[in-house]
Parts: structure tokens; sequence; C-alpha cells
């Protein structure tokens, strides 16, 4: 299986602040890959390094084989990005907002079936500005996979969701995934990580503290014990 | 119903990004729909019309149809729409484009647009092609509203006229990207707007420099809002291209655009 995402002994620092420190991990297609960690443990400066946002001091990424740093259009066109902040224009409405984004590619998702997928035609003549936290959060993923991307970044996707939504971006993230799109979701949530990963990554202080397939990683004890004993021990 | 139909077979194989189904639009087809997205999005902003083309439109009427304050010699129309022309292009170049880039920035629209196959260049391309648009529609307006107004413009100086409207915008937009892409959103609409009524009280734009004390007349000269509004009236009433009024656009152009390349942040 090809490695979509390739991250290699990628370091970066903020003025005094060590971000990433040696991080080292990869993300296969037809896979969701979660990354856990605490904040602070440099989830986020790996994925906006991957999204080409950010440039690394040292080390080697690559997306689909190619330096994410000033990567072309065509490249882009082939990632799908939702930003924490969700990165969506206040004034506009989501339909209409989606339907430009489509734009940008030459065969882009259908877009009034994602709309239908994440129920966002209940709220479709609301601007962005006048939805609620989890309504905002559906949009934003829709706006990642409007391309139809092979490779997706998702940073914290369900955080905010109820219950029902929640489940309804868990089938939409497999069915991603199973497009044979590599998925990479930042979590905080265990039950997310447990139920959508095939591949979970575990990091803190700028490095990977363990790594694997659930059964793997975890054996015969749950996942947050071993998140727990891997990112405290490694805080002493 | 999946979402998800034909790229199955391509992905799963695709090491590169190569795979047929999955490009970029054409460049010119990205920027053409940025454009059209930012140019109905800002003709929907109840503020950005009014302070656009509402704003502008009253300061027209009320120019001519009051005595004061003096415009110095000359027909009042004749010397007002080249004025309000100028200071439309301040409102859309740089208020309008300042608090909206503040805005986008902050929202995290700019990086979201930045990674889409759109990309950074692209954006600003789109950007620079929505001001147009909108000044177009207010050349327009404003114009239209001046002729029947009765305003009897040196059709001459129509080029002279455009060309000082292009640097006129080139260098407001480069000191709006200044503004929007260093200071928090809050403070770019406090001192957008500041800026706006400053320079449309003591900038030289609607009242010509004649008409202002001196000291403050010597100052106007070398601001761009002076030296935008001089260019105009001298455009438009005398058909010429004034030299000094462009050299103080360029020169402030080229300052402004090198900071902004050098300290715009695209995140908050």
């Amino acid at each position: 299986m090809t490695e979509a995402v390739s991250v290699r002994d990628l370091a970066k620092r903020f003025g005094a602040t060590t971000a990433l420190a040696g991080m080292t991990w990869a993300a296969r297609h037809g896979q969701v890959t979660a990354v856990l960690g605490p904040n602070g443990a440099g989830k986020t400066t790996t994925i906006e390094c991957a999204e080409g946002l950010q440039r690394p001091d040292s080390g080697e990424i690559r997306v689909l084989g190619t330096d994410p740093w000033q990567a072309g259009p065509d490249h882009r066109a082939c990632v799908g990005v939702m930003l924490q902040d969700g990165g969506l224009p206040n004034s506009s409405r989501p339909v209409r907002l989606l339907r430009h984004l489509a734009a940008f590619h030459q065969s882009p998702a259908d877009v009034d079936t994602l709309v239908d997928r994440l129920g966002i035609g209940a709220f479709s003549g609301t601007t962005i500005r006048r939805l609620s936290g989890g309504q905002k959060q559906r949009v934003a993923l829709a706006a990642a996979l409007v391309g139809r991307p092979e490779v997706v970044f998702l940073d914290e996707p369900t955080a905010g969701l109820d219950p029902h939504a929640r489940l309804d971006v868990w089938d939409l993230v497999r069915e991603t995934r199973d497009s044979g799109c590599a998925v990479i979701v930042t979590t905080h949530s265990f039950e997310e990580a447990q139920r959508l990963a095939d591949h979970i990554v575990i990091v803190n202080r700028g490095r990977v503290v363990g790594q694997g397939g659930l059964a793997e990683l975890t054996g015969e004890r749950s996942l947050e014990d071993v998140y727990f004993s891997l990112t405290r021990e490694a805080a002493r | 119903m999946k979402f998800f139909s034909t790229n199955t077979a391509s992905t799963n194989t695709a090491s590169t990004n190569t795979a047929s189904t999955n490009r970029a639009a054409p460049a010119r087809d990205r920027i053409l729909a940025q454009a059209r997205f930012e140019t109905v999005t800002l003709l929907r902003n109840g503020e950005q019309l009014l302070v656009a083309l509402v704003l502008p439109a009253m300061a027209l009427v009320g120019l001519v149809l009051s005595h004061s304050p003096s415009l110095g010699p000359g027909r009042r129309v004749d010397l007002a729409v080249p004025g309000v022309l100028a200071l439309a292009v301040i409102s859309t170049a740089f208020t309008g484009q300042a608090i909206s880039t503040a805005f986008d920035r902050r929202y995290g629209v700019l990086r979201l647009l930045g990674v889409s196959p759109l990309g950074r260049n692209g954006l600003l391309v789109a950007k620079a092609l929505a001001v147009l648009t909108i000044e177009l529609l207010q050349g327009v307006v404003i114009g239209g509203l001046g002729l029947a107004l009765g305003w009897h413009p040196q059709w001459m100086g129509l080029f002279a006229g455009g060309l000082l409207a292009l640097v006129g915008t080139w260098m407001f937009v480069a000191l709006a990207v200044l503004l929007a892409g260093t200071l928090r959103a809050e403070g770019v609409l406090a001192l957008a707007n500041l800026i706006w009524v400053t320079l449309l009280g003591l900038g030289g734009v609607i009242i010509p420099r004649t008409q202002m004390p001196s000291g403050l007349s010597h100052v106007a000269a070398l601001l761009p809002s002076g030296a935008l509004g001089d260019g105009l009236r001298e455009a438009f009433m005398h058909g010429r291209l004034a030299g000094i009024p462009l050299l103080v656009l360029v020169v402030w152009g080229a300052v402004a655009t090198a900071l902004a390349s050098r300290t715009f942040r695209w995140s908050d």
C-alpha cells in the first residue's frame, strides 16, 4: 500500500518554543489515521506543515509524493482541508459557498448530495455568521470534501457536534476512506479514535510516543490508559 | 447514495497527484470565480454598498446643490465629480479591502483559500479584479449622476483619469493589505474608518487643496488622497495628466507594497 502522507524527522521552533522535535509518522490511502495528543503536542503544526501553511525547520514531509510547501494548484486540488477555525467567510451562505469552492475543481463532488448527507439543507439560507458551532463544523467538513480529495486533513471534525451529527460525520468519513482517500483526523476524543481510526498516532511534546492499529497499540488495555501512560510519562 | 462514486480506482493506486479525475480547474476559471464571489459578496453587504455608492452619491448631490464648502474657482459640479470619484476609489480600494481582508484573515478564510486550488496569488488577483469591477460600477453611477447634474468633463482627460484611478487603486489596496495583514481585525475596522473620514475632511479629496490653509495644503499634496483628488480634477477639468500627483501615488504605492509584502501574515 502506498503512503499518502509521510512525515520524517520533522522539527519546527517558534522562538524559544519547540513545536516539533523529530516527528515521524505516515498515513496510507484507504485508511483513517487519527493523531491524538494533548494541546501543544504539535498536532496542528504538523498538519499545517502537511497542508503547506507552514514550512518545517528541518526534516521531510511528503503529501502524495510532493513537498506541500508552495506546491501547485493540481496538488492542492487533491488535498482537502478542514481547519480548526473553519476558514469560512462570515457573510456567505453555505450552499453558495460550497458551489463556489467546487468551481476551483475540474470534477468536484456533487454539492447537493454533500449538502444532503451532512444535513446542511436545513440551514442553507443562513449566513455562516449566524450558524451554530456544529453547523459551521458540517459546512467546513463539506468544504474539505467538495474537491473529492485523495488526502483529507480534518482538524477535530466532530468537536461540538451532537451525537446524531457525529454519527453522520463518522459515516461520511468512513465512506471517504472506503473510496481510497487517506483521511487524517486530529482529535481529543478516544471514542472517535477507537471507532474511526485504522491507524492511531499518539504525539507528545513534538514527537510520536506511540503508534499502530488499535489492537496493536493497546493490547489488553484501554486506549485511554495507554494514552495517559504515554503522554504523562513522557511529560515527566 | 454514495457521493464518492468514480474515483475509487484512481485513488487506490495514486501515489502522486496525477489522477486524472482530480485536477484543479484552469487558473482563469478559478480567479474569475473568486472575483465574482467577492464582488457579489461586497455588493450584498449593506455597509459596503453604503460606503461605496450611497455616501459618495449623496456627497455629490449635496456638493452640487449647496454653496459651501467652497470648492474654488470653476463650475461647482466640474470640481465636485472628480473629487467624489477619488473618494469612491478610496472607499473601495482602501476602507472596504482593509476591513474585509482583516476579517478574512481573522476567520481563517485566507488560509483556507490559500490551500485551495485558488492559492494565494490567485486570491490576490481575484481581489484586484473585484475591486476594479466595483470601481467601474461606482464610476458609471457617479459619472452618470454627475452628467445628470450638469457635469462637463474634458473627455480628453479620460485616459489620464483612468490611469490615475488605476495607480491610486494599486496604492490604496497595498495600504489596505498593509493594515489588514498586521493589525487585529477590530483595530483595522476602527483605523480604516478613521483614516477614511480624516482623508475625506483634510486629505484634499473632495475639497481641493486650494481651499485649505497653506500648511495643510502642502501636507495634503504629498498624501495619496490629495494626489488622487488633484490628479482627477486636473484630468477631467483640463484634460491633462498631472505628473506630480502621479509620482506621489507611485512612491506611496511602492513603499506600501514593499512593506506589505514583508509584513503580511496570512493567519491571525
